[in-house]
């Protein structure tokens, strides 16, 4: 019987301790930073991190990707500080927020153009945005439609989870529905994978991504209605010459305050908004 | 006291070995409680249909049938390619290989069995599928063919095993009569011991095509996940598994969306269910005759 007494203490003891450590997490809220959602923000969310953790040693910010609707969920049910997002809240979400008390809070933090990139190999350089509508949605199925070679047009997209699937949709497309053909993708390199090998293939990535991939794309130059056709860049997008481009937001659940306004305030800055620029993106202002 | 301890003991062990039934039992729970709602909303019809359009600005669609033919046409092509290299593999370290190929050959194959599926999917990406497009002229290698070679790839491990197993318990005495009889060693095999060992062939072939209908990650990067029907190996199809993976994270929980995923999670569990309970069923009958 001894034996058991001593277990019983012992587990006590550590389920103790155990209920200490779980306290102890909440109250270093001011030492811990979790962000999450958008694949197209990782990249410029960590680089902006590293740059704040170094200046602030001791500060730990911990970032995941899955999609902004993740990041969204993820906002809802409490597990993260952040949000970054590539699009704007849905009504849907915001009625499912106000259920559960919480109040998403926006903040713009930087500029995304979209890119749309097309095999080094396709004769064509400009296209309208009524024509690559038409192709997401399936109207057009040939290059050869389109005034280029006889060649099926593999269509592909980023995944429904995407913020850019749900920004494409409604900027280019006009609400449509994508075509039953369009390939989902998991990620961003696997467009840029399949782009570069297929020469039927259309794709669409963040302007950082297709800047970074070089020759093994070619970015097509947009014409938006009567207005001149503009090949997207850092410059288009800032004048808002460019027509496929978005913010790129931040979800706080209510006023930010503490270290979570510290590294917004951060973000805003000069100093923050260069590393939008390092990172292939848009200075919001 | 020894009595008490000894009862501890036993009930102890009795929760550790139902604790799997009981998993599986919340599971399904769990799934039907999540997906019910969906029958009285929008209705069973829904999920009857052609098309899965889950995020539209005009209407969401949620036909499960694409999903199920695509992961249908995904594993009967890797169940074609598996049968002849994981059962001819079989017969051969079973019944040909000398001691030392045995031993060379076994710990490679599982050795096979343990290779991340990210890895073998990452493969598929940048090796296999731009191969596949040459060779076949394709307009792009993202086909169901390239996820079912890649899938046959990891079931074929799991068939060799356990079909290899069934050969060896084919009674010596069997093998004896055949030859005494004066057949050839080739002819002993498939006419003797191969139907002989059938029952836990078969086995081995269900449970095989069962970790080939619940595979995720190497489809989500191979197949090019679009929603269509169609039977052609060269087109790109979106399976079951892949759709949970890709659209789970994002769904608005408790949304139509959420239960329809729901419910081809219910879809999926009850096929591999089915597929491992017939495998066993054959299994143990075999074991017993």
């Amino acid at each position: 019987m001894k034996k058991y007494g001593k277990l019983i203490i012992t587990s006590t003891i550590a389920g103790l301790l155990l209920i200490g450590c779980g306290r102890k997490t909440k109250s270093a809220e001011a030492t811990f930073l979790t962000i999450k959602g958008s694949d197209t923000m990782v990249h410029l969310a960590s680089n902006w991190a590293e740059a704040y953790m170094d200046a602030h040693p001791g500060i730990d910010i911990s970032i995941t990707g899955g999609g902004s609707g993740t990041g969204i969920a993820a906002l809802l049910n409490g597990t993260t500080d952040i949000c970054i997002a590539s699009r704007k809240i849905k009504d849907k979400e915001l009625t499912l927020a106000a259920e559960k008390g919480l109040q998403p809070n926006e903040i713009a933090t930087a500029r995304d153009g979209i890119a749309v990139v097309v095999h080094p190999a396709n004769s064509l350089t400009t296209l309208s945005i009524e024509q690559i509508g038409k192709i997401y949605t399936g109207a057009y199925t040939n290059w050869k439609q389109l005034g280029g070679a006889d060649q099926r047009i593999i269509v592909l997209s980023r995944e429904s989870s995407s913020g850019t699937y749900v920004f494409f949709q409604k900027r280019v497309m006009k609400k449509k529905d994508y075509t039953r053909d369009a390939m989902l993708m998991p990620s961003t390199s696997a467009i840029i994978q399949s782009v570069s090998q297929d020469e039927g293939a259309i794709g669409y990535v963040g302007l950082a991504y297709a800047s970074e991939a070089g020759n093994r794309i070619k970015v097509l130059i947009v014409k938006d209605g009567d207005k001149p056709a503009i090949k997207p860049s850092i410059k288009a997008v800032q004048a808002g010459d460019y027509a496929i481009a978005r913010p790129l937001y931040f979800y706080t659940n209510g006023e930010p305050s503490g270290i979570v306004k510290q590294f917004i305030d951060y973000v805003l800055s000069d100093e923050g908004q260069n590393i939008v620029l390092e990172t292939g993106y848009v200075p919001i202002n | 006291m020894t009595n008490w301890r000894e009862k501890f003991i036993e009930l102890l062990l009795i929760g550790a070995a139902s604790a799997s039934i009981l998993i599986v039992l919340l599971i399904f729970l769990f799934l039907a409680k999540e997906a019910f709602p969906f029958v009285l909303d929008p209705g069973i019809k829904e999920l009857l249909g052609s098309q899965w359009i889950p995020v539209s600005f005009k209407k969401e669609v949620f036909g499960i049938l694409p999903l199920i033919t695509g992961s249908l046409l995904v594993t009967a092509l890797a169940t074609i390619i598996m049968i002849p290299f994981g059962v001819l593999g079989a017969v051969y370290i079973a019944e040909i290989a000398i001691g030392r190929e045995r031993a060379f050959l076994k710990p490679f194959i599982e050795i096979m069995a343990g290779i991340p599926s990210v890895v073998i999917g990452f493969f598929g990406l940048i090796i296999l599928s731009p191969v596949l497009k040459k060779i076949f002229q394709l307009n792009t290698g993202l086909t169901a063919l390239s996820g079912a070679i890649l899938l046959a790839l990891m079931a074929i491990p799991t068939v060799i095993s356990i079909s290899e197993d069934a050969i060896r318990s084919v009674p010596k005495s069997y093998k004896e009569a055949s030859l005494a009889l004066g057949a050839s060693r080739l002819q002993t095999i498939f006419k003797v011991v191969v139907p002989a060992a059938l029952p836990g062939i078969i086995a081995a072939v269900m449970l095989g095509i069962g970790r080939v209908v619940g595979e995720t990650m190497v489809v989500l990067m191979v197949t090019g996940n679009a929603a269509k029907i169609t039977f052609n190996p060269f087109e790109s199809v979106r399976t079951m598994t892949a759709t949970i993976a890709a659209e789970m994270g994002e769904v608005a929980f408790g949304s139509d969306h959420y239960q329809a995923l729901f419910w081809v999670g219910i879809v999926l569990l009850s096929v591999t269910f089915g597929l491992n309970f017939i495998a066993q069923k054959v299994l143990t009958r075999y074991r017993m005759g």
